[in-house]
Parts: structure tokens; C-alpha cells; sequence
């Protein structure tokens, strides 16, 4: 099938506006009548939450951290980017959008991202109306920083904690909601389900996690707002309960999920220490204004202390390879890179796993002051992990898997091929193409949430009649007892490895062949040892306890077994996908200088898989992608 | 017991909380982590013990934690007393096991308040604070038709004041060290934020009078000056974020709103 991305024609500059005219309105009077789902409450999920309860629509919300200001929105660094041009160095809507397209490696919708550019900007004007202490300069305006992969500085902040207070930004407005009495907020709930009938998407199955209860929502529409699914390499910057659990429901349910293959691996995290590690912390990517990437040229210099290494004998590589990004590189190129220095030989700490970054420089320019200001609490971070003083000496990093860019697909409209149901931030797979680039992630959970989904879910909700679907319709029985026989199941097989085990080996095992270079012998080999290691979960894995309270090893065992399924498909797309694009690299093909070499010819499209059954060959439908306003080229950024 | 020192490794002796829901009476339970290294972390060291403890046949223990970076304030219990542990701007899952040595027993217990029952083991309910937040612990400005962001310019010492406010991650550790079990300092924190700034002022003595209601209404209790929440806050939220909060409410007094507010039922 070839899938149709709803994008508007026409000159892109007035493509949203015009849409947004074109669009169904629903009565006021009649909002109240729909009810939506709308499940995690990050950037994307709780501004969506806020604004339809806004708008006078009944909302329901689901997270399962004990309050929706914990999702893990919270923990973005670095920044928002927008195109206010502030600075007055050249910026525009229509640069953010070509940088973000280029960025993206050409793998993203046109339409989408010029959306995205052009309501950035609101997005700045709200967030400080609702008392988001971005940083400021002496004369009291809005300050920015420049992030990797713009040759503008249009970033906005708050010290290196952006996300979280967006986040707080965005949990106030729907907390006046709540209180308003339009949003009714489940904390410490779980989804575990899509109901669709006749088609549309119409609830979802919940198990809150304090009592074990199941229990089905009905609503109007579904809203999954879910995040990413980094923790599929286990070792990963998300929150140990991120998971790709409510999307692969509801890809399991009939969504398409696109280009599973794109993953962002993070060049700038510590490094791993060792076997019992749970997750990697990341280091703002901001770090990289002022720090300077190098390792040793020298292997007998491997072991001195980097401030014996004299500045002939260090090779600031990402300088010396892209002198006008320098170490401002867009992500994968600065992942892929520190890759290769340390598959070279010449990685730094334990397990020469690492490269430095170096801050001597800056400090001697700007002084220590400047940069504690700027960096202090990273610093602080670092220290407190790695006992190590980074103004003293280069900090460590290595690259850690991040954030994915691929999702459930949907269309301009941010609905899913299941009507009804809708898919923002992280979890959809629509502007950032094969590559996000720095503080782009913010925007667009913001963006989708504040200003995308508020207008298009009219469109879906004013065709409907509100109320269709009951609790007792029979798909929600239905639902109901798979959910329940699932959690049975994984509590009868009393086996004798861990959650923790298994999760851990399909993690070590998609790092290593489905990771920051895939080639087709890596894949194929993948596509072997996942089913082996999911066929052992299920047989041999032990889950302790009941279903009927809280037990955080069930959790655990549901979102792993998900994943013993995802990772599968990820790792399909990858082999399918006969091309290095954006995050995603294929070792086989890449040009001399070790860039990553598309194939516009063959592979200019989104690729949706359609769900077949577990193990089973999934269908692939393919969205072509058109590019009118940015010419295809190869993304240079030498 | 320390057989491991020379390389480095420890084994702990942990004295942990158990209860198995709200209403059942709880106990310490002892239990040992071994070949812990320096580099763990706290809830690291935690995952150790409850593999062993599955493998064992037994019910690990129940923990909140999830970001495991310090920002979402999900981690919470009471090491050997204190919350956090009592080490400076630090959150539990920030705590590396490099702080202890091999032999240490370490008493593990979950927040304890009156305004946070026990969900499970080490595991409480903080839904208290979120109505704080719900009360009136935002600027009411709905989305769109917003003035341009630098249309007011907010001096760089007012956001950086600000800023300092608003670090605050709700972990409730401030609640759980304050022997009255008052949520001043995350109430002021928020409070003194938005009075700061000028999009949060129109709103301000409205705000104070109904958050200050909440807490009295949600079972935290008064401040009666220990400066324990700010000793134990991983931020290090500044208790002049209190003083502001009474600045604010003698404010509030003085323009009548609170009474007001009374009266029309919050
Ligand atoms: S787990 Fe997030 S602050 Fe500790």
C-alpha cells in the first residue's frame, strides 16, 4: 500500500494556515461531550492535556510515574530551539525548517517540518507567559546559545535544566485543568492496550499499578504520547521505566509503526563503568560550544594524564574532519566519529570506551566563572558520577542511544492509520527524519502538544458522535482478559533467570549488532538471537509476587517482553533499509571519508510496517516523500 | 565480611524497610549487598540485592526511582535517617557507593509524613503535592494570544532568582525531614517564582492564599524554623524561598484577597 501523508500542497509557507482554516471546527458547546485519552504527560502529552481541557474538551490523562511531572521530558539539558531570529545572525522559519529537513538526512515529511519551524516561535511566547525562567541577558531579554548542526544560535534555556522546566511549564497548565475539573489525571497507571472497534481507535486498557487493577477507558479519541524507545539497547539516557509498551500495543492493534530503524545515538554521555550498570546519564550537547572533542595521537600516550599530552600529540578529530561545524557537529556524524577513534585504538578511561572533552581553552578565554555559569551543574553531575573534577581535567564521554526518531506513522493530521487514534513527540516518527538535531526534541514535543494536536483533533472529533463505545462493548471484554492472561502468564513460568537478565542481553545483543553501525551480516544475525532470547523469556523468566499490588517485576516483564517483540521489527527495518541515512548506518554504504551514503533512488520513503503476528513477517507500506523546498543533496557539513 | 576490601569490592549489611501495602504494619528486615563497588550507585547497589533476592524466591523490595539522573524526584528513602542519604545536592539515585566502606550497615526507610502514606515498602504516595500545584501553583495563561517573549524584559538577577525557585524536582525529601512534616519550602519555592516574575504577579496573592489553604487541607503541617527541609533538599532550595511565601501572604492579607478567597469557597 502506499500511504497517503495528508500534507497540503501548495506554497509551503502558507501550507499550515491554510490547512488550519480548512479544518473542521467542533462546537464549543459540543466539546464537552467528547471525551480523549490521552496517555503520558511529557512535553507532548501533558501540553496536549492542558490545552484541550482548555478548550473545553473532557480529558482523561495516564502516566505511570506518580505524578505527571516526572516523565522524562524532564530530563532534556540543553535547550528549545525557535526561529525568533533574535540574535539577528541570519535565522528564519525558513532556515529552522531547512536545517531540520538537511538535519534529518531528507527522511522527514517537507510539510511537517515547516509546521513545526513556524509555530516554534509561539511556542517561546508560552512558555514565558506561563513563568518558564528562561535565561536572560543583562538588559533583561531572552538569551541563546547555538547547538550542534545550526550555524545560528537559536536556542533558548533555563541553566542546563530546559526540559524540566518546560516540563513544570506545561505540568502547571494542566494542572489548572485538573483542577478545573476538565482533565482527570491517573498517575501510577500503565497502558497495556488499544481497544479499537469497527476500526477506530476508542480506549485503552490500563493497569494501575498501585492495586493491579485492569480496567478499560472509553473515550473519543486516543492520544499516545508515549515517548521513545531507546531502552531497547537497554544501556540508554531514558528513565528505566521508558518503553515502547503503549506504541507496540497499539502497533499490535492495526498502527503502522515507521522507520523503526532510525535511533540517535548521543555523543555526549559518560562513559560506562561497568557490567552492573542500569542506564548512561547524558551530558548536554551544549557542552560542545565550549569543549573541545580530542583524543590521544599517540597509543603510548593512552595511559598519561591528558594534561601531559602536548597539544601536538592530541588530535581534535571533529575539528580537523568538518573545520566549519568543527565540534558542533550534528549528532550521529560526532557518534560515529568518536566510534571510529576508539574502534582505532586510541579511546581513553576504562575499556578505552571514551573520548575527552575539553574545556582548557574555553577556561582560559572566557575564565572558570564563565563556564561554571554556563555548565556548572553538568560539571557538578559529572563529578558526582565519575569522582572526576572536569575543570581540572577533560571530562570522558562516549556515545549512548538517546532518542528514536521513528514511531508510530501518522499523518499531517498527527493521527495514526487507525482513525481515532492520534500520536505525538517522541512517539510518532514525523519530523525528524533519520536525524534529530539538537533541542529540536523540546519543540516539537511542545509543538505537537500545544499547537498542532488542539486544531487537528477537531477535524477527526467533528465527524464523530460522541460516546459510541461503551465499557461493555465486547472488544473491551475482550481487552480486558488478554491483558489479564498476559500478566497470568508471565507469572506462571517461575523460571529462573530475571527480568533484569533478559533485558540486559537483548540490550548488549542490539548495541552490538544493530547499533551505531549495522551492516547485513550484524542484522541477520540480530533477526536470530532475538527470537532465541525471547523464546527463552518466556519460558524461563521469573517474575515474583502477585498481580494484585504493586510489583515493579511485572511492569518490568511486560515492557521487556514488548520489547523481545519491537526489537525485532527494528532490526528488520534496519536490514531492509539498503542505505546509511541520518542515525541510521549501514557500513556498507559510505563514501570514502566514512559519511553515510543515502540512496535517494531506492529509498526515499517512510517505511510502515504493519504488525502479521509475533515472529511473523510484517508488511511493509511505504510513504514516498517528495522534496519541493529543499533540494535533495548530500548533507554536507564539512 | 571484608574479604573483598583489598579489591576494592564491599559487602553492606542493609537494614531495609518492609510493608506490604498501606494498611499492614511494617518491619525492618536485614539483608546483605555483596561485592557492592565504588562505582555503583545507591539504587544500583539496590538492584543487586533484589536479584538476589528473586533468585531467592523472595519479593524484592519496592522502590521509586526512574530517571536515575537526579531531575525527576522519583527516588525516595530515608539512608540512615536522613533523606537522600545527607549528601550535599544530592538525590538518592546520585549517590554513589563510593560515600560508604566495607562493613557499613545502612538503615534504608521510606519518607514518613502524614501527608505521604506508605504505598509499598519504600514506596509512598506524594499525590499531596500535586494539589498543592493544583490549587493554584501556576500563572493562568492559556494557550495562544500571548505577547511576544521579550515584549517584557525580566532583568537577568530576577530570572536567576527565579531559576533558583524553580529547581525544585518534588521529591517531597523536604517534607520527609521537617518533624512537623510541613511542604513550606516546596510551596514557597513555587510561590516565590512566580511572584518574581512579572507574568506571575497579577495572580500572586490569590496564589499564596490558596496554596497556603491547600497545605493545611492536604495534612502537611507548619513551619516552625528547623531549616531541616533545606538541609536535606538535593536542589538546594534556599528557605529565604519561606520567608518570601509570609512576605507574600502579609501582602495578601493587606490587599483583603484572602479573606475574599474564603469566602468564595477555596
Ligand atoms: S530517580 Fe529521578 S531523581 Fe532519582
Amino acid at each position: 500500500m502506499i500511504l497517503d501523508g495528508k500534507a497540503p500542497t501548495g506554497k509551503i509557507q502558507d501550507s499550515w494556515d491554510n490547512y488550519r482554516f480548512e479544518l473542521k471546527l467542533v462546537n464549543p458547546a459540543n466539546k464537552r461531550k467528547f471525551k480523549i485519552l490521552v496517555v503520558g504527560t511529557g512535553l507532548a502529552g501533558a501540553s496536549a492535556a492542558a490545552t484541550l481541557g482548555e478548550l473545553g474538551y473532557n480529558v482523561e490523562a495516564f502516566c505511570y510515574q506518580d505524578s505527571p511531572r516526572r516523565a522524562h521530558s524532564i530530563a532534556a539539558q540543553g535547550g528549545i530551539n525557535a526561529a525568533k531570529s533574535y540574535p539577528n545572525d541570519g535565522d528564519s522559519i525558513y532556515r529552522l525548517f531547512y536545517d531540520t529537513v538537511k538535519g534529518g538526512d531528507f527522511r522527514a515529511r517537507e510539510a511537517d517540518v515547516w509546521r513545526l519551524a513556524q509555530v516554534s516561535n509561539n511556542i517561546i511566547d508560552q512558555c514565558v507567559a506561563q513563568g518558564v525562567p528562561f535565561a536572560r541577558d543583562y538588559a533583561g531579554y531572552l538569551d541563546n546559545r547555538s547547538f550542534g548542526g545550526a550555524q545560528v544560535s537559536r536556542t533558548f534555556y533555563a541553566r542546563g535544566q530546559t526540559g524540566q522546566q518546560l516540563l513544570l511549564g506545561a505540568y502547571s497548565a494542566l494542572s489548572r485543568q485538573i483542577k478545573a475539573g476538565t482533565v482527570k489525571m491517573f498517575p501510577r497507571t500503565e497502558m497495556l492496550d488499544l481497544v479499537v472497534v469497527d476500526g477506530e481507535a476508542k480506549g485503552i486498557t490500563i493497569r494501575d499499578l498501585k492495586t493491579g487493577e485492569i480496567r478499560v477507558h472509553v473515550g473519543d479519541a486516543v492520544v499516545l504520547a508515549s515517548g521513545g524507545y531507546a531502552n531497547v539497547f537497554y544501556l540508554s539516557t531514558n528513565a528505566m521505566g521508558c518503553s515502547v509498551t503503549a506504541a507496540w500495543k497499539a502497533h499490535k492493534k492495526g498502527a503502522f509503526f515507521a522507520n523503526p530503524c532510525y535511533t540517535q545515538i548521543h555523543p555526549t554521555c559518560i562513559p560506562q563503568a561497568g557490567d552492573y550498570q542500569s542506564k548512561l546519564t547524558l551530558m548536554s550537547e551544549s557542552l560542545r560550544n565550549d569543549g573541545r572533542i580530542w583524543v590521544p595521537k599517540k597509543k603510548e600516550d593512552l595511559n598519561k594524564p591528558a594534561n601531559q599530552i602536548p597539544e601536538e600529540d592530541r588530535d581534535y578529530y571533529l575539528e580537523r574532519k568538518y573545520p566549519s561545524f568543527g565540534n558542533l557537529a550534528p549528532r550521529d556524524i560526532a557518534s560515529r566519529a568518536a566510534k571510529e577513534q576508539c574502534d582505532d585504538g586510541r579511546g581513553v578511561g576504562p575499556g578505552g570506551r571514551g573520548v575527552y572533552l575539553d574545556f582548557s581553552t574555553s577556561i582560559k578565554r572566557l575564565g572558570e566563572d564563565k563556564i561554571r555559569e554556563r555548565y556548572g551543574n553538568l560539571f557538578e553531575m559529572y563529578e558526582r558520577i565519575t569522582d572526576e573534577n572536569a575543570y581540572k581535567q577533560p571530562m570522558r564521554i562516549y556515545p549512548a542511544p538517546h532518542y528514536s526518531m521513528g514511531g508510530l506513522w501518522v499523518d499531517y493530521n498527527l493521527m495514526s492509520n487507525v482513525p481515532g487514534l492520534f500520536v505525538l513527540g517522541e512517539a510518532n516518527f514525523s519530523v525528524h527524519g533519520a536525524n534529530r538535531l539538537g533541542a529540536s526534541a523540546l519543540m516539537q514535543g511542545l509543538a505537537d502538544g500545544y499547537f498542532v494536536i488542539p486544531y487537528t483533533i477537531g477535524g477527526y472529533l467533528a465527524k464523530t458522535k460522541p460516546g459510541k463505545v461503551k465499557t461493555d462493548n465486547p472488544e473491551c471484554v475482550k481487552s480486558i482478559a488478554d491483558v489479564k492472561a498476559e500478566r497470568e502468564k508471565l507469572l506462571a513460568i517461575n523460571g529462573k533467570r530475571t527480568v533484569t537478565e533478559f533485558i540486559r542481553e537483548l540490550g548488549a545483543t542490539m548495541w552490538e549488532d544493530v547499533g551505531m553501525a549495522r551492516s547485513e551480516k550484524t542484522l541477520t544475525d540480530a533477526l536470530k538471537k532475538i527470537p532465541s532470547i525471547r523464546e527463552e523469556f518466556w519460558q524461563n523468566v521469573k517474575v515474583p509476587g502477585t498481580g494484585a499490588d504493586t510489583n515493579q517485576q511485572l511492569e518490568n516483564a511486560g515492557r521487556t517482553a514488548d520489547f523481545l517483540e519491537f526489537a525485532e521489527l527494528l532490526t528488520r527495518d534496519a536490514l531492509h533499509r539498503n542505505e546509511s541515512c541520518g542515525g541510521h548506518f549501514r557500513v556498507e554504504h559510505q563514501y570514502p571519508d566514512g559519511e553515510a551514503k543515502r540512496d535517494d533512488e531506492n529509498y526515499c520513503y517512510s517505511a510502515a510496517w504493519e504488525f502479521k503476528g509475533v515472529g511473523k513477517e510484517p508488511e511493509l507500506h511505504k510513504e514516498p516523500l517528495k522534496f519541493e523546498n529543499v533540494h535533495l543533496a548530500v548533507r554536507s557539513y564539512k | 565480611m571484608s574479604a573483598h576490601a583489598s579489591d576494592g569490592t564491599m559487602n553492606l549489611k542493609l537494614i531495609v524497610w518492609r510493608q506490604k501495602g498501606p494498611n499492614e504494619p511494617g518491619k525492618f528486615e536485614t539483608y546483605e549487598a555483596r561485592n557492592i563497588t565504588p562505582h555503583h550507585s545507591f539504587l544500583e547497589m539496590m538492584d543487586v540485592v533484589n536479584e538476589d533476592l528473586i533468585k531467592e524466591g523472595k519479593e524484592p523490595i519496592v522502590f521509586d526511582h526512574d530517571c536515575r539522573e537526579g531531575i525527576c524526584g522519583m527516588c525516595s528513602a530515608v539512608v540512615n535517617g536522613v533523606p537522600h542519604g545527607g549528601f550535599k545536592r544530592t538525590t538518592l539515585c546520585q549517590l554513589h557507593m563510593r560515600k560508604f566502606k566495607d562493613g557499613d550497615a545502612i538503615y534504608i526507610e521510606p519518607w514518613r509524613s502524614r501527608a505521604f502514606p506508605i504505598v509499598k515498602d519504600l514506596m509512598v504516595d506524594r499525590g499531596a503535592l500535586d494539589k498543592l500545584i493544583q490549587a493554584a501553583g501556576y500563572i493562568s495563561a492559556h494557550t495562544g494570544g500571548v505577547p511576544d517573549g521579550n515584549a517584557t524584559p525580566i532583568g537577568k538577577r530576577t530570572a536567576d532568582y527565579a531559576m533558583d525557585a524553580a529547581e525544585c524536582i518534588g521529591c517531597g525529601a523536604c517534607v520527609a525531614a521537617c518533624p512537623n512534616g510541613a511542604a513550606m519550602l516546596f510551596a514557597g519555592a513555587k510561590i516565590s517564582q512566580y511572584a518574581e516574575l512579572p507574568q506571575g504577579q497579577v495572580e500572586a496573592p490569590e496564589r499564596v492564599a490558596a496554596m497556603i489553604n491547600a497545605m493545611a487541607e492536604n495534612g502537611f503541617g507548619n513551619c516552625t524554623n528547623h531549616y531541616e527541609c533545606q538541609a536535606a533538599c538535593p536542589k538546594g532550595i534556599d528557605v529565604k524561598f519561606i520567608a518570601r511565601m509570609n512576605r507574600e501572604f502579609v501582602k495578601a492579607l493587606a490587599q483583603d484577597k484572602v479573606g475574599a478567597l474564603a469566602q468564595s469557597g477555596k
